[in-house]
This record gives C-alpha cells, structure tokens and sequence, in this order.
C-alpha cells in the first residue's frame, strides 16, 4: 500500500467514525429526554457533557481543516481531561472497533493499540473522543505530532490541567456529579473496558498486522513452552554446594540473599550475598584455598529500577571454575564497599559503574568518572536519566 | 651538581603513539616517570546505552565499532551471549565461516599490532610489511562480508553471506604465503639486537600482578599462564582443532611480543584445518524466529579476542531489545596497569610499554 491510499483509507476512516459518532449522539439525547426524570443533578451535568461534547467536537473538526498541529496537541491533552462517562459506550466502542477494522490505517491502528495498552483507567467515553482526536491528526498529517501525542495520552493519566476554562467548569460539573458510588462504578467500569479494549487491540491487530500478530503469537507460544524448567539437576550443582558449604562453615548467619544455577549463562552457580557482607565474602572467596578466586573478569551494574545491582564473575586459575557474584542495593542510594583492594582490576570497572549509574564504592582508591567527565550531569545508564541541554 | 625539577607532561590525546584519542598525564623528575595518570573516555559513544533502544541484529554494528581492528570477533561475542541464552542451533557451515573469519581477523589485528609497534620503536618498514599482509586479509573480509573494517557480519543463528566461490580457494592459498612472510618478520625483527634492547625487562610484571590486575590475552599470557578462552572454555566449535596456547615467561614487553607472533602461526594453523574441514553444502544461517527474544533472564558469555577476554552480559525481559547489555572490553581492563608499570621508568619507555599493551581506544571507552 503506498502513502496515498494509506491517507485516503484513513480519511475514510475518520469520517466513517466521525458518523457513528453522530448516530450514537443523537440516540444519547433521545434516552435522556426520556429519563429526564431521574437525579436532576447528575442529569444536568450529562447534558453539560453532550452539549460540550459537541462544542469539542466542532473544535476538532475547525482544527483538522485547519490543520493546526498546535492546537490538535492540545485537544489531545483535553481528551484526557475531561471524564465524562455515559455508561452505554460499549456499543459505541464495538461499533467504531469495527470501522477501524475495515479502515486498515496501519499507523492509525498501532497507534490505538497502544492507547488502549497505556489508558486501562481511563473512562472509555474518553477513548472515543481520543480516536476522533487521532483521526483528525492523522488527517493533519502531522506524524511527529501524533507520536507525541500518543506518548502524552500515556503517561497522563488522570491529568486535567488543561488551562481553559472550558476545562476546568467541566472538571467542576464532573466532580459534582460524581459521588463515591460513582467513583466505584467508574472503577469497575475501567476495569471491564480494560478488558474490553484489549479484546479490541486484538482485533484491530489482527485485521492490520496479521504478519506481526501471528509472529508475536509464535513467540509467547515458545514462551509458555519453555517454561517449565528441566528438572535435570545441573552438571554445576555439586561445585555451587561446595560453595555454600565453605560460606557456611565462616559465617553464623545467614549472609546470603540467594543462590542458583543461572543455566542460560552456561550454568554458572550465582550468589547473591547481603550488602554489608559483600567485601568480606569477596575476600573470602579470594583467599579461600578451595575458592581461589583470583582474577576478577567482569564487574558491572545494572538499574533494575527497583534496585541497583552489581555483577561480579569471578574465576579460579587454580580449580578451574568460576562463580557470579551479585549484590544489591537500595536504588535512591546506592552505597557498596569497593573491591577494587582485593582485585586491583576492579578500580576503572567501579569507575565505570558509578560514572554511568551513579553507584558510590566506599574505600575507592579514586572514584572518578572515567567516562564522561566531572562535569556531566546524571548517570546515563539509569533508566530515568534525562539528558541534561544547557540551552534548554 | 644536577638540579632537577618536577614537570608535568601531558601526552596525548591526540598522539600518534597513542593509537587513538588516548591521554596520559604524567609528573616526571628529569628522565624518570614519578607518576603517570591516563584519562580515557574520549571515544565513548555509549554504546550500552543505545544498544538499550535497538532490537538484537541492529546492535551488531555497533559492536564492530569498539574493537574496530578485531570487528569478527566483536560480532561473535554479542551473537553467542544471544545464542547461548535462546539455546540456539548453529549450522556446521556457518560456524566454520565464523571460525575462518575470526580467525583471519585475528592475524590481521596482530600484525597491525606488529607494525605499529615497530613504529612506535623507530623502525619503519616493518610497518608497511606488515599492512601489506594485512591488505590481503581485508580484501577477502570485504569479499565475503562487504566491509573492511565494519563487517556487521555475524547474525544470532548464523553469518549474514554464505562464502563466495572460489573465497575458500583464496584463503587455501593465503595460508602458505603468511607462512612464508612470518618467517621473514622473523628474520627482519625477532633477532635484531637494538629492537631487543628496546623490549626486554621492559613493562615487567609477574602473573599474580597480571591476574589481580585483570590481564587477559598476550598480556596475561607474556606471564607464562597458558589461559586461551578458545582452549580453556571452548566455545563455537574450536575444540574441533589443535593448536597450542602460546606463552612466554618473561612477562615484560619482549615476552608479549613473542606471544602475538607466535599466535598468528597458531591461528594459520586453525585456518589450515577449518578450510580443510570446510563442508561443502549446508545453510549458514540457523532456524531463528524472525524476532529475537531471548527469555527472561541474565547472561556473561567471555570469548577470546586478539587483544583478551571479550565478554557480553545481557539482561533481558524477553523483550525484543535488551535491558541491559555490558561488553567486558579488553583493552579496558588491560589499560589499567599501565601506571603501575610507568611510574620509575624511564621517559623514552613510555611509548614501548603502553604499545606493548596493545589497546584500541574504541574498545577502552566502549
């Protein structure tokens, strides 16, 4: 499919929902006049939200003519914002799930994929109006935007810090309509949508990316094969007992987090010790006549963003074995003994790992940042890291 | 009486002895070195922290960027970190052709070495001996692979090009003539008295040094230590050779370079036997799902490279790019010493101890 058909499918797309929209609209309106005479309140903001529903959906239609990349941003924004929910949206949902199939809009679809992935909370009324939304930006042509606007929709969730006043009185009327029942509803609301979304990104997967859903599919059926473990004892379990008997034999307590066969790296018995018995069990684990481990080959950490963790794999010239030493540590301040005085050849590597993590080795000989230099803001390694512009 | 006084001397980055952007900062009382400190991280590319956002194939290249005199080898290791984890099956024909191309690679990066090094002592021409040798590598590197020194090669599963006909005949007969021309390296250099007096006892360390110090390669085997990955914990399929670890007791610059000579005959040997073995049909590329997931989990994968022990950790979340990916870089852990042996030296050995470590400044910043 070229550029050109992929535009007009999604035009084509946009508009199909664009009417459904509409039919859905105007049936809305019919069921409220006829049940006008329940809770006067909650009513009056549900007409408040159709009624802004529509101005919103004027101003979508002005900004995809206009193609304003600007101001389809901040719609996006919007979207998130407002929570209306009218409960019969299922239909609605099934309905434009089945015009977004036929659409076969490839980006579009990848897009709403990953909407209905990031916002499992969020009201599903909302998720239409998104879509629109994204309609519309597709027809902007704005792809960068998009992108963007996808990343926004993700990451703020219940965000209604949208500046205009249109905003803000329709954040007041939902606070009031909307009691601690309503909230409750709301929840399993958002759950039953989430499941729902994810039958519909299913969908929408397969009818678009057959290719890809199959291949996806493939691998997590490898997955679930795989994962029962062999229960076939592995070739280095013997040597790892003797490595815990040697530990239990100098230590009272228990010093050890865990210990295992790590058989995907060819079966190499792994330790994890406690923080504060680290540099004592490296030593050991040196000078040990049955341990002897003599040369350090790798150290290194890791940000497993609930922790810090230091690798260390270790090998005995004299046995002829090897072992992998791990620690772990607190994230926010991640602290360990250096080594670097039992194996002089872990002082750059420790360099390394507090230049790219932000890890502080006590009793370093010279800590410094050995890659990027004393005036680098922030460690890159750590997956929060932000890159630091001076012109920003 | 001589009055001396301290200086501080600032060598590099960009010196052409330092074979790359390398800087060393030195105090020295006259002649003699009092203190030396290097400062790297002038090629750091963060290698690690892009290969976080690519997909296991597109890290490929990055790799043949840090050690760009040994690419091949660079190539295997992250292939066989992802093999090792996904336990995958690698088809006869693909693993020699990752053999001879290693292999090759090998004797190219060591006569670089050789070359420079000479350089570096004053002596020219062995230099261009040298590159005229290595030439002939490159060119059949490029025939098969497309590259001279980027070869983006090796794949998870397999190599990317089968052999082309006739490349197989090339390296046959590549073999005898290297041959021929190590003996003369021989004759030109091995036994020269002045290059001698330039590299015995110099940047002397014994192997406990060596092994704290995280050695690995000619440096920790100039000790005498006969530790050659390919031997000690054979992977791919070198176990299907025979071939000797090369050791030298010496332990000093004289020791490493007859480590490095001596292995570019072991390495020919290798390519003898790999072409012999060659089989004459057969896939080059296993049975890979066309994305690559390895499972949840962690790997450390070590392989012998010219210059040491390369190794590949990887965690992965069984997603398509790698949480956390870490080469354990030789020429990092092997710099390390240099200090150590600086510091009461004379000045004029400077630039023969650090060529002896034999560093390539891609791969020490990573």
């Amino acid at each position: 499919m070229d550029e050109k058909d992929k535009e007009r499918l999604k035009k084509e797309a946009a508009e199909k929902a664009r009417a459904a929209a509409q039919r859905k609209r105007e049936e809305r309106e019919k069921k409220k006049e006829e049940s006008h005479d329940s809770v006067s309140e909650v009513n009056q903001t549900k007409d408040d939200v159709t009624s802004n529903q529509d101005l919103e959906k004027q101003k979508a239609a002005a900004a995809a003519k206009a193609k304003a990349a600007a101001i389809a941003k901040k719609k996006a924004k919007e979207a998130e914002g407002t929570e209306t929910e009218p409960t019969s949206n299922q239909d609605l949902e099934k309905q434009k799930a089945a015009a977004a199939a036929k659409a076969k809009a490839a980006a579009l679809a990848k897009k709403k994929a990953k909407e209905a992935e990031g916002t499992e909370t969020e009201p599903t009324s909302n998720q239409d109006l998104e879509k629109q939304k994204a309609a519309a930006a597709a027809k902007a042509k704005a792809a960068a935007l998009a992108k963007k606007k996808a990343k926004e929709t993700e990451g703020t969730e219940t965000d209604s810090t949208s500046n205009q006043d249109l905003e803000k009185q329709k954040a007041i009327a939902i606070a009031k309509a909307k009691a601690a029942a309503a909230a409750k509803r709301k929840a399993k609301n958002a759950n039953e949508s989430g499941d729902s979304e994810k039958a519909k990104a299913i969908a929408v997967a397969k009818a678009k990316a057959a290719t890809a859903a199959k291949a996806r599919g493939k691998t997590t059926q490898a997955k679930e094969t795989e994962e029962p473990e062999p229960i076939t004892p592995s070739p280095q379990q013997p040597i790892l007992d003797r490595y815990l008997n040697i530990v239990k034999e100098h230590y009272k307590d228990d010093i050890l987090e865990d210990s295992y066969i790590n058989r995907m790296s060819k079966h190499v018995p792994t330790i994890v010790v406690k923080l504060e018995h680290y540099y004592s069990l490296a030593l050991l684990f040196k000078q040990h006549s049955g341990l002897h481990f003599e040369f350090l080959s790798e150290l290194h950490g890791t940000d497993f963003e609930t922790y810090m963790e230091i690798y260390v794999h270790l090998y005995s010239f004299k046995n002829k074995q090897s072992v992998a030493l791990k620690v772990k540590m607190d994230r926010e301040n991640p602290r360990v003994d250096s080594i670097a005085s039992i194996w002089p050849g872990a002082n750059w590597p420790e360099c390394e790992a507090y230049d790219l993590l932000g890890i502080q080795f006590t009793n370093h000989p010279d800590l410094h940042r050995i890659m990027l230099g004393e005036d680098w803001v922030g460690h890159p390694l750590r997956k929060d890291y932000e890159p630091y512009d001076v012109e920003v | 009486m001589i009055r001396t006084e301290e200086m501080l001397l600032n060598v590099g980055p960009q010196h052409p002895s330092t074979h790359g952007v390398f800087r060393l900062v030195i105090k020295i009382d006259g002649e003699m070195i009092i203190d030396a400190k290097p400062v790297i991280g002038y090629l750091h590319r963060g290698t690690e922290k892009i290969a976080e956002n690519l997909q296991y194939t597109q890290i490929i290249p990055y790799t043949d960027r840090l050690d760009y005199l040994a690419a091949m080898t660079n190539n295997y290791v992250l292939c066989h970190a992802v093999e090792t984890m996904m336990e995958l099956d690698i088809p006869e024909r693909a693993e020699y052709l990752r053999i001879i191309t290693m292999e090759l690679g090998r004797i190219a990066s060591h006569l670089v070495w050789w070359g420079t090094y000479l350089l570096d002592l004053g002596a020219t021409s062995p230099f261009l001996y040298a590159f005229r040798e290595r030439e002939m590598i490159i060119n059949l590197l490029n025939e098969i692979s497309g590259g001279r020194l980027t070869f983006n090669y090796m794949r998870v599963g397999g190599v990317k090009w089968d052999a082309p006909d006739g490349w197989i005949e090339k390296v046959k007969a590549f073999i005898p003539y290297m041959r021929e021309q190590l003996a003369g390296y021989g004759d030109l250099v091995t036994g020269n008295e002045i290059f001698l007096n330039r590299v015995k006892g110099i940047g002397q360390y014994t192997k406990e040094e060596a092994m704290d110090y995280s050695l690995s390669g000619a440096n920790l085997r100039c000790t005498g230590l006969a530790w050659d990955l390919r031997k000690s914990e054979p992977y791919s399929i070198y176990d299907r050779f025979s071939f000797e670890i090369c050791t030298a007791d010496t332990g000093d610059a004289w020791g490493r370079y007859q480590v490095r000579i001596q292995e570019i005959e072991q390495s020919l040997r290798i390519l003898e036997q790999a072409v012999e073995q060659f089989p004459e049909t057969g896939e080059v590329m296993g049975k890979v799902p066309k994305v690559i997931k390895p499972p949840k989990g962690e790997a450390f994968v070590r392989i012998e490279s010219p210059r040491g022990e390369i190794g590949c950790y990887i965690a992965s979340e069984g997603k398509k790019e790698p949480y956390r990916l870490k080469f354990r870089r030789p020429s990092f852990y092997n710099l390390q010493i240099l200090p150590k042996l600086l510091v009461g030296q004379n000045m004029a050995n400077l630039i023969a101890i650090l060529g002896a470590i034999d560093i390539v400044l891609g791969e020490v910043d990573g």
